[in-house]
């Protein structure tokens, strides 16, 4: 199998044409996911780009983009397979008589009847796929175990069926929001990245990318009150997806250079607590 | 490179982070795949594969630090050969800026001359030249000698007590308005201030680093680590925290009160299984030809219990007190209600600011300016503040009332009036003792936390978030 990146420049650049600015980290660690066929586990704060990231790397690498979107309460029939039953059904009551035992038996228990969920779906597929498994936090640790098998050895066995392999080492995907500590089971077999905040440089160039039509001398602006932000002791900090939101506000608003009576009065854009927005426009007013 | 990866890991785990075999062995795998001279993305490498949790993160940078950027003879070669660059450039507007010629290198600048290089570099924002600037303060100020056994600290108070960073921002501003730039709105000023600061701290950081390059150079990389090896937020001890380990703690309690609160609410519903629900199983049967076929259960809902927190709030346990409080009010909602009192040997009810305000940072500030918790002197009086709780609020404790007892015991030989914890343990669901201080320390001088202690239902060591967190889980 050939390596889907060169370099990690070359990831670097290539996340650049699709909109997605990486920092150094990123960007070395989805080279290293090619590289060594590894998942990578993304964690960080709500609002940071990490499934962004997985959309981005599907697009630029032009592969196929799988999802599978964790809840409480999901189980292995939503997750990898399951039986399709009714298809089953009616296959032994549509010719009860002609078959023997081992026929029905053997029929019905083949490809024919599977429903393919998302994670067996990524490890048949014959084209290009990038899994992004989201949210991973948010499953039962017990339930964890379900992924284990097919992100160490990415294959799934189905006892009536056998084992199946994957035809291609896809590119996997897990974010966490970090409400709760995964097992050491599954972090073991993932490459781990944090993503943080960006700074301020680079939380700038994504304003100017992202938002049309923005100028320079705005988006500096933006992003100088977003860090200022940040640096208070807040609830919920300023996410970057809050950070757009806001810059297009601004454009919106035909508003060219901020001044603080009108940062105070769109605020409410940025943070979304009653008492973060007082304590932000508070210090935005005061010169200390 | 195998005896220096084998080194770096072993100071990983002295450092508290778990790595394991398969990691140590996925870390080797990807370093073959990056380029030796990227240092960026072999830190990448090595930090995606090694550190499995954000918090960790910055213990592993200090180890790689120490290890990996600061040796290496291509890195000590670039350095030089940048820094002449940037003498040169120095010089050069050292001549433009005062008239000066022929100052030759660095080192015979005056101090005065340095500070205006300095104040120069951080207004423009000149990366390359405060680097050169740190270099240079380093080795003026600090007075390093090799072989003395002084830690890093010693170095960087010294260069810093020199350089009066402090006054930096209000000369900067000085000098921005003697240039006749034009007078800026607030808001511009607090932007710009913002952006100072950021720089400024950006050039600590850049001394603390040419420190620590020299004492590695002295020492070797092992005995640094060790020097430098810092306990993780979790560790960090409440009544010895520094104020920087302070506000590490206080970052790492939010995303701590979040789990803890998702896992007590999921152990609430899950935990186990409640009566049979006649209704639901027979609707169900149903199904089956009004064979009840499918027991259908209720949810079990236990009762949450009700939260009274007593805290000392005197001097050396007040953060201990603080934490725990914040703690507890951040997952209120996995207690039917919650009263908190403070003392030091006065007591006083505190639940009204918790109430009144959604920030629990305003709300502690109120109770440590506001409560009245002083009688006499100001020194912990356990028996007298459990007295007068005792007195005011003891009828409010009910067989449903859980009360927290929070302190360190050391009671400066007041008389005990442990008769109050046993009252309170007979009509009160439990008691239970939290002590901030280590348990050998426990029943040595003025400690009679063994006295009260034998009236509760358990005395815990809370030293660190990590048995904090680990006694609230088990309360909710």
């Amino acid at each position: 199998m050939g390596n889907r990146f060169d370099s990690v420049q070359a990831v670097r650049d290539g996340l650049k044409k699709v909109n997605y600015l990486a920092d150094d980290g990123i960007a070395s660690v989805a080279f290293l996911a090619d590289r060594l066929g590894k998942p990578v586990l993304v964690e960080g704060p709500a609002g940071t780009g990490k499934t962004q990231l997985a959309k981005s790397i599907a697009d630029l690498t032009g592969a196929r983009l799988i999802r599978l979107q964790c809840y409480e309460g999901l189980d292995e029939s939503k997750a990898l397979y399951e039986w399709n039953y009714k298809k089953q059904l009616l296959r032994i009551q549509a010719d009860k008589k002609s078959d023997t035992w081992s026929e029905v038996h053997d029929d019905i228990f083949s490809e024919e009847f599977l429903l393919t969920r998302p994670l067996l779906e990524a490890i048949r597929a014959d084209d290009p796929v990038v899994l992004l498994i989201d949210e991973v936090d948010r499953v039962e640790v017990e339930t964890e175990a379900l992924l284990l098998e097919i992100l160490s050895e990415y294959q799934v066995s189905i006892p009536e069926l056998g084992t199946i392999t994957a035809r291609q080492i896809p590119l996997v995907f897990l974010t966490s929001n970090n409400t709760r500590e995964l097992s050491e089971a599954l972090k073991r077999r993932c490459l781990y990245l944090h993503v943080d905040y960006p700074d301020m440089d680079r939380e700038k160039e994504i304003v100017l990318t992202k938002v049309d039509g923005i100028t320079e001398h705005l988006a500096d602006q933006i992003a100088r009150i977003v860090r200022s932000i940040r640096q208070l002791d807040l609830k919920k900090a300023p996410s970057v997806s809050e950070t757009l939101d806001w810059a297009r506000t601004l454009m919106l608003l035909g508003i060219e250079h901020i001044d603080a009576e009108q940062a105070k009065e769109t605020l409410h854009i940025l943070l979304k607590y009653q008492t973060d927005i007082a304590k932000a426009a508070k210090e935005l007013s005061s010169d200390k | 490179m195998l005896d220096l990866m084998s080194g770096f890991v072993a100071e990983l785990r002295n450092a508290g982070l778990p790595v394991s075999l398969t990691e140590n062995l996925d870390a080797m795998e990807a370093i073959k795949q990056i380029p030796l001279e990227d240092r960026e993305a072999f830190k990448w490498a090595l930090g995606a594969t090694l550190v499995k949790n954000g918090a960790h993160w910055r213990a592993f940078e200090t180890v790689f630090e120490v290890y990996f950027s600061l040796r290496g003879p291509e890195y000590a070669l670039k350095d030089d050969e940048d820094a002449g660059d940037f003498w040169r450039e120095m010089q050069e507007q050292l001549r433009q800026g005062e008239g000066k010629g022929g100052a030759g290198a660095m080192d015979s600048l005056t101090q005065e001359e340095l500070m205006n290089l300095l104040m120069r570099a951080l207004m423009d924002g000149d990366q390359a030249m405060m680097r050169a600037l740190a270099k240079q303060a380093v080795q003026r100020f600090a007075g390093m000698e090799p072989g003395r056994p002084v830690g890093g600290t010693y170095y960087l108070y010294r260069t810093l007590r020199n350089l009066d960073l402090d006054n930096m921002m209000g000369k900067i501003e000085q000098a921005k308005s003697d240039d006749g730039q034009p007078p800026i709105t607030d808001l511009e000023r607090r932007l710009e201030n913002d952006e100072m600061q950021h720089r400024i701290e950006q050039f600590k950081q850049e001394i603390e680093a040419e420190i620590r390059r020299r004492l590695v150079a002295d020492r070797g990389a092992e005995a640094m680590a060790k020097t430098l090896r810092k306990p993780l937020p979790e560790d960090v001890e409440f009544m010895h925290a520094s104020r920087d380990e302070m506000q590490s703690l206080k970052k790492a309690l939010y995303p701590l009160t979040r789990k803890l609160a998702a896992r007590l609410a999921r152990k609430r519903r899950h935990g186990r299984k409640g009566p049979l629900d006649f209704r639901n199983t027979v609707r169900h049967s149903l199904n089956y030809g009004g064979v009840p076929a499918e027991p259908k259960f209720k949810y079990p809902r236990p009762a949450k219990p009700e939260l009274m927190v007593v805290a000392d709030i005197s001097g050396s346990v007040a953060a201990f007190a603080r934490f725990t409080l914040m703690l507890v009010y951040a997952i209120q909602g996995q207690f039917s209600k919650v009263r908190s009192f403070v003392f030091i040997d006065g007591l006083d009810e505190v639940t009204e600011y918790f109430k009144a305000t959604e920030d629990i940072t305003e709300a502690i500030h109120r109770v440590n300016t506001e409560a009245d918790v002083v009688w006499v002197d100001g020194h912990s009086d356990y028996g007298h503040a459990f007295e007068v709780f005792w007195e005011r609020y003891g009828k409010d404790v009910g067989p449903k009332t859980t009360v927290l007892l929070l302190g360190d015991a050391r009671n400066n030989y007041h008389a005990a009036q442990s008769w109050v914890v046993r009252e309170m343990k007979h009509r009160a669901r439990h008691v239970y003792w939290l002590n901030p201080e280590p348990r050998s320390y426990w029943n040595t001088g003025d400690s009679i936390v063994g006295e009260y202690g034998s009236h509760t239902d358990g005395v815990y060591e809370c030293r660190n978030l990590r048995q904090l967190e680990a006694f609230v889980e088990k309360l909710a």
